[in-house]
């Protein structure tokens, strides 16, 4: 760990990575997602993201980061809140995981993860879901699921002293979004056209090129330094993308012999979510294996295990996020090399003890998440109420929830 | 006189609007509309799943013109808006009882 004296070079590597991640959300996930949904549902789509930044940028400065990062108490699920309201935290204070730089900025830069994970579930419940119960949902799940679960992974609780390795959120950003995405539409129910036709696959381009290009703070930012582990942790995660952009364009040429454009999309984001968990812990040469493998493992989850299991997720969070979440954090356990960090030794370099607190903090996680997610969702359920009605479902949220449309041509 | 239904593809429209004017047939209307022919439309692939699009976009033309332009009509737009490919559209014919110029009231051919 550096020395605890601030470093104006990983100050500004972090201040930059924190608005690279921030840009990962509005635009990059709702223009990803706007481009994949319908025509009618475009603005509505894009406005959960935009929402969901929003309500989670006043928890996490209100209480959300204190019950993540505070000292633990309750058995290593939670953090003692010392700083609520933002009180007593003093601007020129370092940042006690991150001890070069400012807490201030830690915080932020941690603030940006929550909000796009709960940005990422908008992806499964879109052209159906109530806004008002989005709302809730979002401030619920922030709270009661994201909170807990950082604190448990990275802020000092149960699996973080197990020695679980999740360097960027492979288990509390994705397999977390995905796992509350199969949750919350198992709850919510099929849409009434559950055809995945993209209205504009071009935003969808630009989303995903903004997400990639966001995951370079997102991974490299969570070296927490401006050094060679934020290089080697970029490079992983350009290296992964484009293994997995390319293994995805191979399963289209073995399937039907025509490569397309959102398959080179998903692969891409799949390979960058695969990644995450082991960007500061792996070769290059793991990289390539994670990114071509991730591909092969969402592709089968979502063309052929969603339409077995019949859930609807709209635009495969469960799919992607919540499988190539799974299969980075066990990847970790698998690939994590000594020499490229000190703190993660994987199977394939002498420890398989790493790959079973792997696969118990990936369980622990996973359930917690789904168990607590359908909680808060059955609470809405049967309350307000999750779901539109079946008029404003079929001719689209935009007109019928916001009193606008995406197009006027 | 006679009406004629042309259902194109949209690509060729401006191919067939000069052959038109080559004719001296100024007068169309164009919609743009969706529909199927027989083929019941392509097969597009998302995420491994394939969805067949059975409305296919096409633009719709409405020409009325005197009995003896029909055939020279017909020709020119079965010669430029032709590929050969299923979706080439179709082309309808029908009878026009009365045309009116609403400017100046005329009726019958020096309406058209």
């Amino acid at each position: 760990m550096a020395d605890p004296i601030l470093n104006s070079g990983d100050t500004a590597w972090m201040l930059i990575s924190t608005a690279l991640v921030m840009l990962m959300t509005i635009p990059g996930v709702a223009l990803f997602y706007g481009g994949l949904t319908k025509k009618v549902n475009v603005l509505n789509t894009m406005f959960l993201s935009l929402i969901a930044f929003a309500i989670t940028s006043i928890i996490w400065v209100l209480y959300g980061y204190q019950f993540a990062f505070g000292q633990d108490m309750l058995m290593g699920l939670i953090g003692n809140p010392a700083n609520l309201l933002f009180s007593g935290i003093d601007v020129n204070s370092l940042a006690s995981l991150a001890p070069t730089i400012p807490s201030t900025v830690y915080i932020a830069f941690q603030m940006t993860f929550a909000a796009i994970t709960i940005a990422l579930i908008s992806g499964a419940v879109v052209g159906r879901m109530k806004f008002s119960s989005w709302l809730i949902f979002v401030v619920a799940w922030v709270s009661l699921v994201y909170v807990p679960i950082a604190h448990m992974v990275w802020g000092g609780g149960l699996l973080f002293n197990m020695g679980a390795l999740d360097f960027a959120g492979g288990t509390v950003v994705h397999l977390n979004s995905g796992i509350a995405a199969l949750a919350l539409v198992i709850l919510l129910g099929s849409r009434k056209d559950t055809t995945l036709l993209p209205h504009q696959l071009g935003y969808s381009v630009i989303g995903a090129a903004l997400l990639w290009f966001g995951w370079f703070g997102f991974n490299a930012g969570s070296a927490l330094t401006a050094g060679g582990l934020a290089g080697s942790a970029f490079i992983a995660t350009n290296t992964a993308a484009a293994a997995g952009l390319i293994s995805w364009i191979i399963i289209d040429y073995l399937k039907t012999g025509k490569p397309t454009l959102l398959g080179a999309l998903s692969g891409a984001i799949a390979g960058l979510v695969a990644i995450t968990p082991a960007a500061g812990f792996v070769t290059v040469q793991a990289a390539i294996i994670i990114g071509l493998v991730t591909s092969v493992i969402s592709y089968t989850a979502i063309a052929w295990l969603k339409p077995r299991l019949g859930y609807d997720d709209a635009l495969d969070v469960f799919g992607i996020h919540g499988m190539s979440g799974l299969w980075g954090a066990i990847a970790t356990g698998l690939f994590a090399a000594p020499f490229i960090n000190s703190l993660g030794t994987g199977l394939f370099y002498g420890n398989p003890g790493q790959l079973t607190t792997q696969i118990i903090a990936v369980a622990v996680v996973g359930v917690y998440s789904f168990v607590v997610t359908m909680i808060i969702g059955l609470a809405i359920k049967y309350t307000i109420g999750l779901r539109v009605e079946p008029k404003e479902e079929i001719e689209g949220l935009d007109t019928n929830l916001h009193e606008e449309s995406g197009y006027r041509i | 006189m006679k009406g004629i239904i042309a259902i194109i593809r949209p690509n060729k429209l401006d191919d067939v609007k000069n052959a038109l004017e080559e004719i001296e047939c100024h007068g169309v209307t164009v919609t743009e509309v969706k529909g199927r022919g027989r083929q019941l439309g392509v097969t597009e692939s998302y995420r491994g799943s394939d969805y067949r699009i059975d409305m296919l976009p096409k633009t719709r033309l409405e020409i009325i013109v005197k009995d003896k332009d029909v055939e020279d009509v017909i020709q020119a737009i079965v010669k430029t808006a032709q590929t050969g490919d299923i979706g080439d559209g179709k082309i309808f014919i029908s009878s026009v009882e009365e045309v009116i110029r609403i400017r100046t009231g005329e009726r019958g051919d020096g309406a058209v």
